[in-house]
């Protein structure tokens, strides 16, 4: 008996991607001073469409409702950068800090809706 | 898991800043160091950073994939000054001693950049440190 076959909804492939992407944009920021290094970052419009697509290809009530590895499947991409450098190196100091400070925010977004969930889950079965 | 490897990346993009930051001070110290000839110069030492991409050259188990490292500390190849000197004890047949070629504006230069780099790498395990205790927090509710 499945009563809660999805109890965190979109919030569990989302954390794990905003964590992927925490992830890529610490290796940009240590590679910050590489040459020909070539800042990379998820593309979240590519992997939270393949959850819903995924979503709808559950033909069957034996199919996981997401795929287990959703929010780390690739949709890794390659930066544009505003302004190129002579070393070949794409980071820009100013836009991986501004989006790892948006992604650090976001992330902390999701772990609250996660929080609720379980709260209302846990309040639900004690019936109050 | 991916906010565990964070950890990884900025402590090998720390390593390798401080590597940076030694290699300045040495020039900075040697600044002022003659030689007899162009070949015993002392020459300012530049490291030179390559990216942790290639999962096989990774020693199994470290969590790092996409962190830097220290490829290779190469010579400036900037020639080294010649000051006509004869008195100078280390003077050569012609009367020239050869000081070495680092530039000491560039390496205080370079000495802000490294240490901005490490402030930031802090800054990033900072952050990872507490989303992971945040993360675990969900446990307690």
């Amino acid at each position: 008996m499945n009563i809660l076959p999805q109890p965190f909804g979109i919030h569990e492939t989302a954390l794990r991607a905003k964590s992927r992407q925490l992830e890529l944009l610490a290796s940009n920021l240590a590679n910050a001073d590489t040459p020909h290094f070539k800042a990379r970052a998820i593309d979240f419009k590519q992997v939270m469409g393949q959850v819903q697509q995924d979503a709808l290809k559950t033909t069957d009530t034996r199919h996981f409702p997401l795929g287990e590895d959703a929010g780390s499947a690739d949709g890794v991409k390659y930066r544009v950068p505003f302004s190129a450098s002579v070393d070949g190196n794409t980071v820009e100091m100013s836009v991986e800090q501004a989006q790892y400070g948006k992604t650090a925010t976001e992330y902390r977004a999701s772990l609250m809706f996660i929080e609720n969930r379980t709260n209302s889950i846990k309040r639900a079965l004690r019936g109050e | 898991m991916s906010i565990s490897n964070i950890f990884g990346i900025a402590s090998t993009a720390l390593n390798a800043q401080l590597v940076r930051l030694n290699l300045t001070a040495s020039n900075i110290a040697n600044a002022s160091v003659v030689a007899p000839s162009e070949g015993e110069a002392f020459r300012a030492k530049r490291p030179v950073f390559q990216a942790l991409l290639d999962k096989e050259k990774l020693n199994a188990g470290a969590q790092y994939l996409g962190g830097v490292k220290i490829h290779s500390i190469v010579d400036d190849k900037t020639p080294a000054p010649t000051i006509y000197d004869p008195t100078h004890p280390q003077a050569d047949a012609n009367g020239y001693v050869y000081k070495s070629n680092v530039n000491e504006v560039g390496e205080m230069v370079n000495m802000l950049g490294a240490a901005r780099s490490y402030q930031n790498n802090v800054e990033v395990v900072n952050t990872a440190r507490e989303l992971m205790l945040r993360t675990i927090d969900i446990a307690k509710t």
